[in-house]
């Protein structure tokens, strides 16, 4: 088990030898995620965690890709899709173009998630979506569209509790224990690495989905994530948080009107 | 030391508990009184929809606050604190919680381990974790960790609970401070 002055070291050695600042990450969560990774990894001691994680750089990759929780599903809150549709989809219909920002999107699946709505509300042509991850790997397996077909059961009845009506299975063609959807849902993507703790804003959005990421940040660093959203939110936009997440405590939550009772916020200001 | 001393020195009560450990809960709640001198947090294994209903039910039963926690709350004395479901709860040093939808533990989430395991680093000897109910060994490791810190772990008397099961699990594997029935577990918290 790691301890506190431990973390300290091996945050430190993260951000000065490879860039990563996982400072104002929650550190309980934090050295959960180190703990496990000791195990999973074998390490005999502390020490010889701290030379890897300092000399070997692509230990590095799989240490940062473990260390942040790459968890995902389609359609996750199937309610939170349904509003969606029925409630945000409709207000950007009249623009000519619609800029989303998937922020943290892991391994893709709600970037596939918000195609398929975007495509049965006939809005995917003229839209594009940005899917942002610190973690190139992940990056790499989203951009691919390939997924387990194991959750697929699962993630249907989420589509049709979303409000889903065509048949979920026609997105997708089945090879072995794999599934690839269909590559007129990813044209219209774009994917690339950006750190919410140190990168800025690169574009201004319609919508912005960031779900359970900020869960895993202090409060300093979320009013900062937070910040950098309101910088790349337009007139009217949206944004999106998890489940349990809010704007609360934030500084900008005044700039904003809350979006039926879902985790839903819209930029009055 | 005597029971009452136990609850006087405790900044947080944990309750962990699975299958059986709802009905155990109505029967507790209505009995706890205002002002509670400390946080009482409850971890159940739940189905993972989002159902507010369980903090709505909890919420009947007593006049004491009662929340289902969201990211960054604080841990205030006197509130009660239930686990969201589909997120495992966490507690940090500076007070507050935090939440977490990494991986399940023991096929669970919330995982009623994490939640024990963050508390003891939290509250060290200052901290009683009670087990209920259940079917699963989540738990077990949880008391470990608040034992290790100091602090005083108690079981639901695996013959009164509805699966005996998660209980006896932590008995088999550590001495435990108190083995209790509902109404003893009322006279302990009160």
């Amino acid at each position: 088990m790691i301890e506190e002055d431990e973390i300290d070291l091996l945050l430190n050695d993260l951000y000065e030898l490879h860039g990563y600042d996982f400072t104002h990450y929650s550190r309980a969560s934090l050295k959960r995620r180190i703990n496990r990774l000791w195990a999973l990894d074998k390490f005999p001691s502390f020490a010889e965690l701290r030379y890897r994680v300092k000399s070997d750089t692509d230990y590095i990759k799989r240490f940062v890709e473990e260390l942040t929780v790459n968890v995902t599903e389609m359609f996750r809150d199937p309610q939170f899709y349904k509003t969606l549709r029925t409630e945000v989809l409709p207000t950007l219909s009249a623009k000519p173009f619609i800029r989303i920002w998937h922020a943290g999107c892991s391994t893709g699946e709600e970037v596939f998630s918000m195609a398929i709505l975007l495509r049965e509300a006939r809005l995917l042509h003229k839209s594009l979506l940005y899917a942002t991850d610190l973690n190139p790997e992940v990056l790499e397996a989203a951009r691919k569209g390939i997924f387990a077909l194991a959750p697929m059961k699962q993630y249907s009845e989420n589509y049709i509790h979303s409000g889903g009506t065509a048949d979920f299975s026609s997105y997708y063609t089945a090879q072995y224990s794999r599934v690839k959807f269909r590559e007129e849902l990813a044209e219209k993507m774009v994917f690339s690495t950006h750190n919410l703790v140190s990168d800025g804003s690169f574009n201004e959005f319609d919508l912005i989905l960031c779900r359970n990421v900020l869960i895993y940040f202090d409060k300093a660093l979320q009013e900062r994530v937070l910040t950098l959203f309101d910088e790349s939110l337009g007139p009217l936009s949206y944004l999106a948080l998890g489940a349990k997440e809010t704007l609360k405590f934030s500084t900008i939550q005044a700039k904003f009107k809350q979006v039926d009772s879902e985790k839903i916020w819209r930029k009055m200001k | 030391m005597a029971e009452n001393e136990v609850i006087k020195g405790c900044k947080a009560v944990l309750i962990g508990g699975s299958t059986g450990s709802i009905d155990v809960l109505l029967s507790l709640l209505p009995a706890l009184r205002s002002p509670l001198p400390y946080a009482l947090i409850i971890v159940l294994h739940r189905k993972n929809t989002a159902d507010s209903n369980l903090a709505n039910l909890f919420a009947l039963k007593t006049s004491i606050s009662l929340v289902e926690v969201d990211d960054k709350d604080p841990i205030v004395p006197g509130n009660i604190y239930l686990a969201p479901a589909d997120y495992h709860l966490l507690l940090e040093q500076d007070g507050t919680f935090s939440l977490d939808d990494s991986e399940k533990i023991n096929y669970s989430r919330p995982s009623i381990d994490v939640t024990f395991e963050s508390a003891a680093d939290v509250y060290g000897p200052s901290l009683l974790g009670i087990l209920l109910s259940g079917a699963n060994a989540d738990g077990t490791n949880g008391l470990k960790a608040i034992k290790k810190a100091g602090g005083y772990i108690a079981v639901q008397q695996p013959e009164s609970a509805q699966v005996g099961f998660m209980p006896r699990q932590a008995m088999l594997t550590m001495p435990v401070d108190y083995v209790l029935d509902v109404s003893e577990m009322i006279t302990l918290l009160t």
